[in-house]
Formats: C-alpha cells, sequence, structure tokens
C-alpha cells in the first residue's frame, strides 16, 4: 500500500508526517535536530531512504546532514558519529565546507556582487536554503546558496563543488540581495533532458544552464518589476519560486515577488497569469502532480504585509494555467489569520487523487488529499515553517 | 589535558557530553585548542571558526577563567590554569536578545 512521508523543516528543528495512502491518520516525529533551522530537506528520487537535509544556524553555520533509512538516523556525511576516520580517506568535516571557486581557470573574475548601497560586496557563504537530489543517482544533489550560487555534490554530500558558471557567465557583479538576503531557493532537474536545469535568485532572477551546469543564461524575458530602476532588466527580479510539473519540462510557473508567470519554453518568455487572484504577491506555488495545467498559489497581502489577504488563510487553484483562479478554503481558516506560507513549503504527492500540502509561519502543516478541494491541519503548533516536501512511497 | 566546554548544539553534534578534554602539542592557544578540538571532533568543522579562513564565528564567544578572550590574538598563549587543566576552554554562544 501507498505511504507518504512528509518532510518538514521548521526554525527550530525538523519533523517527519507519515501516513498510508488515505492520508487521514498520521504518525507525527521530531523534533530532529532540535534548536536548529532547517530549511530545507528533501528526498532522493532514486532511493526514497536516502534524504538530505540543510540544518543552519547563525551561531554555528551551516552543516549537511543525511539519512540512509528514511530518517530514522542521520549523519553528517563523511563524518559517521563516534568514527575518526573514514576508510576512503575523506577529509571529515567537509560536508560543512561550502567554499566559492576562486580558481584562476574559472573563479577570479567573480569577486563581487552588489551590496544594499549598490558597491561591490565580496561573496560571503551563509547557508544552504535547498538541497535538489539527482532524479537518477541518489549521490549527487545540488546545494542552492546564500550569497547566491550552486554546488554540486557527486559522493553523498561529503563534499561540494560550486558550479561556477553560474556567478560567472556575467550578470553577477550585478546581483544584489533583497531584504532577505540573496539566496538561490530554486534548482529544478529536466527529467528529459539531463543536461538542463533551471534555478532561481532572490534577488537576481531565474536562469537556466543546458549543458549540465557549465553554462548559464538568464531567463527574464517578460518579467516586469517596478521595484527596479529598469522594470525590463535582463536581471535584478525577485523570483520567489518556480515550479514546473515533471510530465511537461517546457512549462514552469512562477511566483514572483509580485505577479504570478507562466512560460511554455522553458523560461525563454514569460506571460502573466495573475488574472483573478486578489493580490497576486506570494511565495509559494506548485503544480498538480497529475495535471500540468493546474497550478496552486497562497496570496500574501503585499511585500510589507508577508500575511494572508484578508485574514483568510486561501490556496488559490487554477485549472487553466493561470488566468482564472478559484479559492479553496474547505478546512482552512477564514476569519482572523495571519500567517505566511513560504516559498519552499508547498508541495504534491503523486498519489491519486494527488495530495497538496503546505505549511504554515504559524506551525501548522496542512493536507488536501483531494487535490485542494477540502484541508485538515496534520499539526497546528510546530515551530515556524520553512519548508514542506513529500515522498509518495510504495 | 586541556578542558573545553561546548554549548549544547555542538555537544549534540560531537556526540560528547558538557566537557571533553584534549592533548595539545606545544604552546596551549586558541588556535592550538581548536585545531586539536576539530582533529578529534572534524564533525564540528566549520561551527566555531569559517571553514575558509578560521575565523572565529561571530556570535560565538571564547571565555576562560572568567575573561572574555574573544578578540585575543588566536596565537596568544591562553591562562596558565587552561594550559594546565586547572580551569576549562569555553565556547559558548552570544546572548540571543530574543529575536530566534
Amino acid at each position: 500500500m501507498s505511504k507518504v512521508r512528509v518532510l518538514v523543516g521548521t526554525r527550530k528543528g525538523a519533523f517527519m508526517l507519515t501516513s498510508d495512502g488515505k492520508r487521514e491518520k498520521w504518525d507525527v516525529s521530531g523534533p530532529h535536530f532540535s534548536g536548529w533551522e532547517m530549511y530545507h530537506l528533501k528526498g532522493s528520487p532514486a532511493d526514497p531512504n536516502r534524504i538530505y537535509a540543510s540544518q543552519t544556524s547563525g551561531w554555528f553555520g551551516q552543516i549537511i546532514q543525511r539519512s540512509d533509512d528514511g530518517g530514522k538516523t542521520w549523519h553528517q556525511p563523511g563524518t559517521p558519529p563516534g568514527e575518526t576516520t573514514t576508510p576512503d580517506g575523506t577529509p571529515k568535516g567537509e560536508s560543512n565546507k561550502f567554499v566559492y571557486d576562486t580558481s584562476a581557470e574559472t573563479g577570479a573574475p567573480m569577486t563581487t556582487h552588489q551590496f544594499y548601497d549598490g558597491k561591490p560586496h565580496p561573496w560571503e557563504f551563509k547557508r544552504v536554503w535547498h538541497l535538489e537530489p539527482s532524479l537518477t543517482d541518489p549521490d549527487t544533489v545540488y546545494a542552492g546558496v546564500e550569497d547566491a550560487a550552486i554546488f554540486k555534490s557527486t559522493d553523498g554530500g561529503k563534499n561540494w563543488k560550486e558550479l561556477s558558471g553560474l556567478r560567472g557567465h556575467g550578470t553577477g557583479p550585478k546581483w544584489q540581495p533583497g531584504a532577505g538576503g540573496m539566496c538561490l531557493h530554486t534548482i529544478i532537474l529536466d527529467p528529459k533532458n539531463p543536461k538542463r536545469i533551471w534555478i532561481a535568485i532572490s534577488s537576481a532572477g531565474a536562469f537556466r544552464t543546458d549543458d549540465a551546469g557549465k553554462t548559464w543564461k538568464p531567463i527574464n524575458k517578460g518579467l516586469r518589476s517596478q521595484y527596479i530602476p529598469d522594470p525590463d532588466a535582463e536581471v535584478g527580479h525577485c523570483v520567489h519560486h518556480i515550479a514546473m510539473n515533471p510530465q511537461r519540462p517546457g512549462t514552469l510557473f512562477m511566483q514572483k515577488h509580485w505577479d504570478v508567470m507562466r512560460s511554455d519554453d522553458a523560461g525563454d518568455n514569460w506571460t502573466e497569469v495573475s488574472g483573478n487572484l486578489p493580490t497576486d504577491f506570494g511565495f509559494a506555488i506548485d503544480v498538480h502532480a497529475h495535471e500540468p495545467e493546474t497550478i496552486y498559489v497562497v496570496p500574501i497581502k503585499s511585500d510589507g504585509e508577508h500575511f494572508v489577504h484578508e485574514g483568510k488563510l486561501r490556496v488559490f487553484r487554477s485549472k487553466t494555467g493561470g488566468n482564472e483562479w478559484t479559492p479553496l478554503t474547505k478546512g482552512l481558516p477564514q476569519k482572523d489569520c495571519y500567517v505566511n506560507v513560504l516559498r519552499d513549503a508547498m508541495s504534491v504527492d503523486t498519489l491519486d487523487k494527488c495530495g497538496i500540502y503546505f505549511g504554515t509561519s504559524g506551525g501548522q502543516v496542512y493536507c488536501s488529499a483531494d487535490a485542494g478541494d477540502s484541508w485538515n491541519p496534520i499539526v497546528r503548533d510546530l515551530p515556524a515553517v520553512l519548508s514542506v516536501e513529500v515522498q509518495t512511497l510504495g | 589535558m586541556i578542558r573545553v566546554i561546548l554549548p549544547t548544539h555542538l555537544r549534540n553534534l560531537a556526540h560528547v557530553g558538557s566537557e571533553v578534554t584534549l592533548e595539545v602539542a606545544g604552546p596551549v592557544t586558541q588556535r592550538s585548542v581548536l585545531d586539536a578540538l576539530e582533529g578529534k571532533y572534524p564533525m564540528l568543522r566549520g561551527t566555531i571558526r569559517d571553514h575558509g579562513t578560521l575565523q572565529r564565528r561571530a556570535f560565538l564567544r571564547y571565555f576562560a577563567c572568567e575573561e572574555d578572550l574573544s578578540h585575543e590574538p588566536p596565537d596568544e598563549p591562553l591562562p596558565e590554569a587552561v594550559a594546565s587543566g586547572k580551569e576549562p576552554f569555553i565556547v559558548i554562544g552570544a546572548i540571543a536578545g530574543g529575536k530566534t
């Protein structure tokens, strides 16, 4: 029988929520890594027992954790607890190490980005926002980090190497952080073309590689942002999240700072599909697992008021790929609700009917087992939720 | 024998109790103590000092003998009481102030 495992990252630890295919009764485990900010956890599609987690702290920095048994036990890759050497000779503690490429061959030009005051500022690693395991190899995983860059590990997270062509493609020195920092938060792997990867950065924009990360190009044509000097600039757009249905890799949906966008040519061109949304500011966006034109967003009141509109927690669904949106409210609070839903805090399972999940800044994780028609809280009182990922098992 | 006290989160990462003991060859300094600590508990690399620069992470402090040694040069000898094991070298997180 099918099962689902929901991986929840919060401000104060990680939680794992499991249920059978009915998604009615849930077991809750956690907190794992209690007290740490868990920005993201994600399982390998190639081996669901392999789960990667980003554990971070303003005090102690970045830790990468890995489980090989579906979350029962965890270790820092290359540094098993209680052991002083590794059989393969890997230097321990390297899994925590994210060092920007400064090599003469590829890294030398990439010295600074713009800071808030517009002056050049050196890249400084702060944390891993997003981990994206390979679709085919459990030991290969990508990390999106702040200050914005993408790293890759091919040894299960023991060592990380920057794909420096992203920062080095030419616009890097123009990138500038938003109020939340300059993070690479979205990584999408193309299931039909292993050399194609999409990423998004706040607040630089969206980028794509077609040669497995060697070279990258901005893909922001059609984005229009009033908060930058040139609203149609090549870079500088605050993309909040991008989602894609794996069955249709050329079609992307974007929640920008303001505006919901879509592209049908792999990001080369974007058109706005905000339509009748009550506000088109938001963070999270996702696509139905089986219906590539059915998409979900959670509108947030404004960039100055990061909570849901009118005190109502509403997921909006479009079955037409955007423009025509319907509020989904059954089971969700419709008064006095002022939570936020962050960019990585929405996910879908692949069961039939498709399950939709999201977590809030108030610590609730909601599940809809009927594609959004009705909702139930799995948990109500976790720490603020940073990320939600779902594994469909069996 | 050098005694080191770690904050709770780092104890959990290193799977140790409240105090660890280290053998330090040569002069007992911040650098030599932290080198020995990271050598024995490599999972702590990057959590106390930056991986690349080996600078103290901004929100951590080093205390010993009721003194804040955080701004002392890393190669300055630590107090004799630390070198002799009478007093511990303490790594402690800065006060959060309530925001997080």
